[in-house]
């Protein structure tokens, strides 16, 4: 849609009743025994398995797509009783150069790949070669692109200039999946967050996304809060249903089961699927593999027990 | 039978339960049947009563119904155990504190399960509030403890205090009692609610097991006579009471004129204020953590939501999409938001007001019910400002919605009750929300918060929601007083007033009317009558006999000078330091005043230099009886502002005459009240010349009236007064408990002396418990983050 600046620009963030809000969600819900198998089953299904590091290597991906089709050992599957082929990541979340690889080696899965594009992470490089990179990605097979926001557009609150990326971004994409990174580390205030949230929004993202997990505050509860209540808004508003992907510094099976519960108080269970929630993680799935271990056998697992990723 | 995939299916949270085996275990470890814990140890048990589980309604345990004769064992065990335990040393009484909440903590899941049993509160409340607060406070007055004297020099603790707590927060009221009590050097007994008097019990023998020194701490169960039995014992010196404001007025009445020292903390009707440019979501979340926390059972619970007209339409369409994601449910339920009503007869007259809210054609939205003692979250709509909806505390989940249009307006909605606990704030603009905070009456404003509490904060109200302040150095400065000034004699009874002619010719040079002053007027007494005065060598002239009426319009007249308090202190002091000034130059016509009414020429000559030296003291302090900012969390300021309390009433003693009244006048003005002063009724002539002093010093009309006649008559008339926020009475010690019982009716503070004892010429006369009497302290709450 058109940018709409009315939809945010009077609207006000307390961020110390962010705070307080965040801290109490964390302790108004907990979720217990069977319920907490199924959570956690669900959050791999929302998981963005991935790998962004500079030493990527095909075989690397390679590993991290077995994990992500087999998510948790044969032993601790058979002891949930629930249908295995339900248990498998959100998506595959790569570099573009790995896009291939990772393609490849999902085949016949059903798991999509999605591809960082746009100068991840920094995204300062021409908007030309941010749209070409898109390009790239999409033709080597990715299905999902995950773009970074200009900061400086943002910072300047230059909205009409972000929109215009966005929308041109979205354009570049077509029918794949956009998610727009705001790299809320990045952007000094909630404030800010919200109102670049309502942009991205706006300018067509599917998904609106924390982090990069590059800068140096990552997904935290009240970013994560401010934006739930955008996309709330944005609902609100226009009826259209947002995706919400927190990333980076989500890293053990609690942090799964409060971030869902914070989707499902702020936003309802409607979005608790993978269609409109995903979390970008790495090492989260080891965390929660050992937790269903737990569940299914009574003992504390350790992870040399599960499949490395 | 719920399996993975149904789970998966319906994402919804299951039970959580904690486990209750602790607290059940503790309860049977004691037979189930508890009687009294006083000096140290349990008592047997006497004729006992039942404790409920509100949510399951199921016995807990059975408990003692305090009688006279163990009331009086626990005052005399208190007593006993005060000398020792106020002499042992700030030191030691330190570690004992500190040894309470280690203790406390170590205990602190236990005391939140049994906590959560005996009042159905959710475990989240009880485990992440009630308890560490409780622990909190102790912690902090270990520290009080530790320094008290070095912060509050020549005082001294009251002695034995009698508290009364309620049921809503039993270990945490406990906690705010008992931990600056105990700091101070005083000793305890205790009576909790009768409904909830477990982790009473409970923190008894912990204390005991912390080594606790026998009789400091005397807890005593029962209902509402075993409190009126504690609160009238004539061993208690202090009365510390937290509950509702029709038995704080009983208890007012209960120990009128018996110079027990005495707070309440009373109900209250608090304004939720919310602005456009608020925060929504986040003003949303404060009613949640408002009206919604404890079931509504919160004597400052937001209860009245008062939202700008621009916005109104959505704030309530997001609070009411967040009503329904309440949870109702089991209390033990870690995921549980709301739990059960303290008592079946507290839901029926919840349920009682909102059917009559209803009646009156409010509309009524309601989040989730849940079967028993419970009471659905419920916002009304459409309450017209008489309806008992808006009026009455309710102290159930059940809170009103009103728009307004102006900032102005919105100040005049929250204003407009009898109450004056809390508000809460919402708006972005920091020129507005501060311009609100100060413009409410309330003890406690929150600024785009609600319910935040801390030990290190004053907590407490204005008007008719009581006084004195829990938690933070005011707090502290409850429990503590100064000795008395016991030198002199007390004040002789006055003759009444003699309105008749007499048949002696008065001995001034030229004749002159002595008037009453109101409103910046010289004024005839409304009676018509005027009375007759006594001097040295018989009659010397005649006074005004003021009445009922003439207090009326004094009363009328101080209170329209609202322009006084938003002075600053400099130009306060400036009027003062004129007033010397004028005082000064008719030094001569003073002295001669002071010497035909008896005083022998160095005395009359001494009052009025001391006078003038006191003026200039007041006019000293009106800029610099500075507030505090209190360290409570990590990014809030709290400012504790010393106000001024409105219209003070002052009784003057006989003896004096215009020292006594600037004494007692001077620091109340200085620090921005008003007053309506009764003069010395044997020597008014003084206060009616300073009249043309007050005149000529360009103190505004109507910021301090004099109204002439027979003290306690006039006096009487003050303290009843509903207009009339502090009486001070300096007379006659047999006409305390008269003072006293009038002013029950609006809870005004009082502060009540023989008019004989004070040296009012030496540092008696004046210092720091003139300035705290003519003021109340705000505490605001203003969390930060950019």
């Amino acid at each position: 849609m058109e940018l709409a600046p009315w939809m945010f620009d009077r609207h006000a963030v307390n961020r110390n009743a962010a705070e307080r809000r965040a801290a109490t969600l964390v302790a108004r819900r907990s979720v217990k025994k069977h319920w907490q198998a199924a959570w956690l089953i669900n959050a791999i299904r929302c998981i963005d398995l991935t790998t962004l590091a500079g030493d990527d290597t095909r075989e690397r991906v390679e590993r991290l797509c077995a994990k992500a089709a087999h998510p948790l050992a044969e032993y601790i599957l058979a002891g949930l009783d629930t249908e295995p082929n339900l248990i498998r990541v959100g998506a595959v979340c790569v570099y573009p150069t790995m896009v291939r690889h990772a393609v490849h080696a999902l085949q016949g899965t059903g798991i999509r790949v999605a591809s960082v594009a746009t100068g991840f992470p920094s995204g300062l490089i021409p908007l030309d070669l941010r749209l070409a990179e898109i390009r790239y990605a999409l033709a080597e097979g990715a299905e999902e692109i995950d773009v970074v926001i200009s900061r400086e557009l943002a910072l300047k609150q230059d909205w009409p200039g972000l929109h215009d990326e966005i929308v041109q971004m979205r354009a570049e994409c077509a029918d794949a999946c956009l998610k727009v990174i705001l790299a809320t580390g990045e952007l000094g205030t909630l404030q800010t967050v919200y109102a670049a949230s309502m942009t991205a929004m706006q300018g067509g993202a599917d998904f609106i996304k924390t982090s990069t997990g590059k800068e140096r505050v990552n997904a935290t509860l009240p970013v994560s809060l401010v934006m739930a209540r955008a996309i709330r808004d944005y609902f609100d508003l226009t009826g259209v249903r947002i995706g919400f992907k927190p990333a980076g510094g989500l890293t053990v099976a609690r942090d799964a089961l409060i971030w869902q519960s914070l989707m499902k108080e702020e936003l309802g269970v409607d979005w608790l699927n993978p269609g409109h929630f995903r979390i970008g993680a790495s090492s989260l799935l080891s965390d929660i593999e050992r937790q269903l271990d737990h569940f299914v056998t009574g003992r504390y697992a350790d992870s040399t027990r599960h499949a490395a990723s | 039978m719920n399996t993975i995939s149904e789970i998966l299916t319906t994402m919804s949270y299951g039970r959580s339960p904690e486990d209750p085996t602790i607290a059940i275990d503790w309860l049977k470890r004691h037979g189930e049947t508890f009687g009294h814990h006083i000096n140290g140890t349990f008592r047997p048990p006497g004729t006992t009563f039942p404790v409920i589980n509100p949510a399951t309604e199921q016995v807990l345990a059975q408990t003692t119904q305090g009688t006279e004769r163990e009331v009086n064992q626990a005052v005399r065990a208190a007593r006993r155990a005060q000398n020792h335990w106020q002499n042992l040393g700030n030191h030691e009484r330190a570690r004992h504190l500190y040894a309470l909440a280690r203790h406390l903590q170590q205990h602190s899941r236990f005391l939140a399960v049994l906590e959560t049993l005996n009042t159905g509160k959710p475990i989240r409340e009880s485990r992440d509030i009630d308890i560490p607060l409780a622990v909190r406070h102790f912690y902090h007055h270990a520290g009080w403890a530790e320094i008290h004297n070095t912060v509050f020099p020549d005082h001294v603790p009251h002695g034995v205090c009698g508290q009364v707590i309620p049921w809503n927060f039993p270990l945490l009221m406990l906690a705010w009692k008992v931990a600056p009590a105990l700091a101070a050097g005083n000793t305890v007994v205790l009576k909790p609610a009768e409904y909830t008097p477990l982790t009473a019990l409970a923190f008894a023998e912990i204390a005991t097991g912390a080594g606790l020194p026998k009789g400091v701490v005397n807890i005593i169960t029962g209902d509402g006579e075993t409190g009126t039995a504690i609160v009238n014992h004539p061993g208690i010196n202090k009365v510390a009471f937290t509950g509702s404001t029709e038995v704080g007025r009983l208890i007012r009445q209960q120990i009128a004129g018996t110079d027990k020292s005495l707070t309440l903390e009373l109900g209250g009707k608090s304004p939720f204020l919310v602005f456009a440019d608020a925060d929504l979501d986040a003003a949303v979340e404060g009613v949640v953590d408002s009206i919604w926390f404890n079931q509504g059972q919160v004597c400052c619970a937001g209860s009245r939501i008062l939202v700008a007209e621009s916005i109104a339409e959505r704030f309530e369409s997001l609070l009411r999409r967040r009503m329904e994601t309440l949870r109702p449910g089991e209390p033990l339920d870690k995921s549980t938001d709301i739990g059960a009503i303290i008592h079946p007869d507290h839901l029926q007259r919840i349920q009682r007001l909102v059917n009559k809210g209803i009646e009156d054609g409010a509309d009524l939205h309601q989040g989730r019910v849940h079967a028993g003692c419970y009471f659905p979250p419920t916002l009304v709509t459409n309450v017209q400002p008489a309806s008992v909806l808006a009026t009455e505390e309710i102290f159930g989940p059940v809170v009103t919605l009103t728009s307004f249009r102006t900032p102005s307006d919105a100040i005049t909605l929250a204003n407009a009750t009898r109450y004056g606990l809390a508000a809460s704030v919402w708006s972005e603009n920091i020129n507005q929300a501060i311009d609100m905070a100060a413009g409410i009456r309330a003890g406690v404003v929150w600024i785009n918060c609600a319910n935040q509490f801390d030990a290190g904060a004053g907590f407490g109200g204005y008007r008719e929601s009581g006084f004195g302040r829990e938690g933070g150095r005011e707090g502290m400065a409850a429990y503590l007083t100064r000795p008395k000034p016991k030198n002199r004699k007390r004040e002789r009874l006055l003759p009444p007033p003699v309105a008749t002619p007499v048949n002696a010719r008065a001995t001034s040079e030229i004749d002159r009317t002595a008037k009453l002053y109101i409103g910046g007027r010289q004024t005839r007494p409304d009676s018509g009558h005027s009375y007759s005065l006594r001097g040295r060598s018989g009659p010397i002239g005649r006074a005004g006999l003021g009445n009922r009426k003439d207090i009326r319009n004094a009363v009328e007249a101080a209170g329209r000078v609202s322009k006084w308090a938003a002075q600053t202190g400099h130009n306060r002091a400036q009027i003062l330091y004129y007033i010397a000034e004028n005082l000064a130059i008719r030094r001569k016509e003073f002295t001669d005043r002071l010497h035909s009414f008896g005083a022998t020429r160095p005395e009359a000559e001494a009052e009025v230099e001391a006078s003038i030296r006191r003026l200039f003291w007041y006019a000293a302090w009106a800029d610099k009886h500075d507030g505090a900012v209190h360290q409570t969390r990590v990014n809030y300021v709290t400012l504790a502002m010393h106000e001024p309390l409105g219209v003070i009433g002052i009784a003057c003693p006989a003896s004096q005459p215009l020292l006594a009244l600037i004494s007692l006048i001077m620091p109340a003005i200085a620090l921005g009240n008003t007053v309506v002063a009764i003069p010395s009724q044997t020597q008014p002539l003084a206060a009616t010349d300073f009249y043309q002093i007050l005149e000529t010093s360009d103190l505004p009309a109507g910021v301090v009236n004099i109204v002439t006649g027979e003290r306690d008559v006039l006096a009487k008339t003050l303290a009843e007064h509903d207009a009339v926020a502090a009486i001070w009475y300096f007379g006659s010690s047999n006409s305390a408990t008269m003072i006293e019982n009038a002013a029950a009716g609006n809870l005004k503070q009082s502060w009540i002396e023989d008019g004989g004892i004070r040296h009012w010429l030496t540092d008696e006369g004046q210092g720091p418990l003139f300035l705290e009497h003519a003021t109340q302290i705000k505490n605001i709450w203003i969390p930060y983050g950019a």
